[in-house]
């Protein structure tokens, strides 16, 4: 059961629709399939293998690369501690340890019940407000133990914490594997024409006509 | 929910009375919004541009050489000029994976302000005939991807992107991409082959470039978010008005964000080349000085990969060729700041444990370089360093940046900086960079490697726990100073 679902092989046709040529949709569609499950299956790599055309083993090759997709089930919530300079200088490591003891796990490591994955990871470009971290990617700035362990409990309790920056304000945390909240819809009245880069040969119409009087 | 107040300090920008080129919306706490753009000026610049041939388009952003802000200030304008003529069609990559250590500025314009850098986007299409653009944001960003669907979805529904766009015939759509954690996608090859679907490895380069081959092998400008995101403005107010901020060479103002030990930390657009390190890192409008009574040691002036600077060298202005002739780069705008309490070494290993983490594996100097030094850093920082490390640790640099690594000058012991940039054995500049921590801070700090290495722990079984999760020897403020501000 960890192909794509139904209505997420619909989303994936139109992601694929967006490049000119369908390998270009793979990471989108790698996310696609951490969203459904959490973590990105054999099968479902197979599956997006047939949906762009490519062999199981191209896509685990791209696949194995990035490290934000997980090839094992993980937490409910991925607690990712940036321990880069401009954090480590301000506590970033101190931050991690608190981590270690509240959750009673090492980097890497999941809770028994399922719901925090720890990680020690690079620079998450939030410096200024060190230490930082990301839930499910979503930002903590300058955190001490006590915002830490009060974020923890928020997420265990109500699943959102306001120790957290959303896209907007009280947005829950979605489980690990979703990212933004809303996704791109481009209808294809309104686009201009996303096709292969060899059915093009001539310069845009633009290039060549007159500008129009709208501007000034 | 958002309320259109002016709110003057979003999280991490520092709001000044510096002149704002793209950063005046970041104050308003609906500044992500399409109502809140058009209502300040938004589009305008676009819609200047239709009024105008592609040409001039393209000419205005060269006169006012705007200059590339990913790192290698490259002029934009140039840059453009380099797609062969008649070979269609032509694409736009916007470069979005900001992930150099210390660095961010990419991620609050696309969080804070995305109809600017579509606007930017479009313009830029508009200019040299791009036909489609993809705009890569890293993956971690979460709500800066989620903002930009939402200003995209906008921006398609109000007629701005798509097909024939404001009436005219200028058609161009824009693709929200995003990546899956790895920084060398940031490299503009690897982000090219990161968004054909493959591994994000590097393109040899010479002799073709992506102007000229680069996704599916068309002609391709990578250009970072910062860069397009100065393009409604200049194409409002024109070149000559751009060029009235900043110095000559490096017109205009630039996002720097500075962090570290000082006691206002945060992200300042100020005017390039006439601003100096030290009027941010001690000026009361910027950072205000180093925290808690202490002195600056040292401090990284352009993301990771760059040689350290130190404090004789805080008069040197924000611009591209002083800072590489004093021995490093301007780089992305990233200043560290590290005061008297830090630990040089750990502070070294943390830079260079970054760059062996990240490598890519393609080219063997790097690949195995990179580990070799992190693991020699952790021995001589866990207190294990054997005799001869130091120039161990050097000769690892050499064999993937061989030649004399650039590094600022030390008067005290009479040595002279050498000049950025470093040379490689690599395809890419990531192997390279690990060497820049390693080279500035034996120069400077030789003494503190050597009592490391002079005096070995031995290991009890606390200390030894304590070392395995990396807390020996702390680098963080004492609990009196605090952690949050």
């Amino acid at each position: 059961m960890s192909r794509l679902n139904e209505a997420n092989v619909t989303l994936a046709h139109e992601i694929i629709a967006r490049y000119p040529k369908p390998k270009s949709a793979l990471i989108p569609l790698l996310h696609l399939a951490q969203e459904q499950e959490g973590w990105v299956t054999d099968e479902a790599m197979a599956h997006l293998a047939e949906l762009v055309g490519v062999t199981p083993a191209e896509v685990k090759g791209t696949c194995t690369f990035y490290e934000m997709f997980k090839l094992h089930p993980t937490g409910r919530y991925m607690v990712n501690i940036c321990t880069n300079i401009a954090c480590q200088v301000l506590g970033g490591e101190e931050l991690l340890h608190h981590a270690e003891e509240t959750l009673g796990i090492r980097p890497g490591g999941t809770t028994d019940d399922g719901m925090f994955t720890l990680e020690d990871v690079e620079c998450i470009a939030a410096c200024t407000e060190a230490p930082c971290l990301q839930v499910n990617y979503r930002f903590g700035l300058r955190l001490s133990n006590d915002d830490f362990d009060q974020m923890i409990a928020d997420l265990r309790e109500h699943g959102r914490s306001d120790q957290l920056i959303t896209a907007n304000p009280g947005e829950e945390i979605p489980s690990h594997g979703t990212l933004g909240l809303t996704r791109q819809h481009l209808t294809e009245e309104r686009t201009g024409g996303i096709v292969a880069p060899e059915l093009v040969t001539e310069a845009p119409v633009w290039l060549t006509s007159e500008p129009t009087q709208e501007g000034e | 929910m958002a309320t259109g107040q002016y709110v003057p300090h979003a999280p991490g920008y520092v709001d000044t009375d510096d002149p704002k080129i793209v950063t005046s919306r970041f104050g308003y706490d609906d500044s992500y919004t399409l109502e809140r753009y058009l209502a300040t000026g938004g589009y305008e610049g676009l819609k200047a541009a239709l009024g105008k041939t592609s040409e001039a388009c393209h000419n205005i952003t060269r006169e006012a050489t705007l200059l590339g802000r990913g790192g290698a200030g490259f002029p934009a304008g140039i840059k453009w000029g380099f797609c062969p003529a008649d070979v269609w069609p032509r694409y736009l990559v916007v470069n979005g994976d900001e992930s150099e250590p210390g660095t961010y500025k990419d991620r609050l314009l696309m969080e804070r302000d995305p109809h600017q850098l579509i606007e930017g986007c479009l313009i830029a299409c508009y200019s040299i005939g791009l036909s489609q653009c993809f705009l890569y944001v890293r993956g971690e960003m979460a709500v800066a991807q989620q903002r930009l669907a939402d200003a995209l979805n906008e921006a398609y529904e109000a007629g701005y992107v798509g097909k024939n766009i404001m009436g005219t015939d200028f058609s161009v759509d824009i693709v929200l991409h995003w990546g899956a954690g790895a920084y060398i996608v940031g490299e503009e090859t690897a982000l090219i082959e990161s968004l054909e679907g493959n591994r994000g490895m590097p393109r040899l380069k010479p002799p073709f470039f992506p102007a000229a081959v680069g996704l599916y092998g068309q002609p391709t400008i990578v250009n970072n978010v910062e860069t397009l995101a100065n393009l409604p403005w200049l194409m409002s107010n024109g070149a000559d008005a751009y060029k009235a901020f900043g110095s000559e060479t490096s017109p205009g103002t630039r996002m720097f964000a500075v962090s570290g030990h000082v006691k206002r930390p945060g992200v300042y657009e100020v005017e390039q080349g006439v601003t100096t390190y030290e009027d941010l890192l001690y000026g009361e409008k910027y950072c205000q000085g180093i925290r808690n009574g202490h002195e600056l040691k040292m401090f990284i002036p352009g993301g990771g990969s760059a040689p350290w600077l130190f404090p004789e060298q805080v008069s040197l202005p924000l611009e591209a060729r002083p800072v590489g002739a004093a021995g490093t780069m301007l780089g992305s705008g990233a200043i560290v700041v590290m005061d008297d309490s830090t630990d040089a070494v750990k502070a070294c290993l943390r830079v260079v444990r970054f760059f062996a983490r990240e490598s890519c594996g393609k080219c063997a100097p790097c690949r195995e370089g990179t580990s070799w030094e992190e693991k020699i850093l952790q021995r001589i920082h866990d207190g294990h360093g054997r005799p001869g490390d130091i120039e161990l640790l050097l000769d690892v640099g050499d064999n993937i940046s061989p030649g004399p690594y650039p590094v600022a000058a030390d008067e005290s012991q009479g040595l002279e900086a050498v000049p950025f940039p470093p040379r490689q054995t690599t395809i890419c500049p990531l192997g390279p960079s690990s060497v820049a921590p390693i080279v500035s801070a034996i120069r400077r700090f030789r003494h503190e490697f050597e009592a490391k290495i002079a005096t070995p722990v031995q290991l009890n079984g606390d200390d030894a726990e304590r070392s395995e999760v990396g807390l020996r020897g702390s680098n963080a403020p004492s609990e009196a100073e605090g952690i949050a501000s």
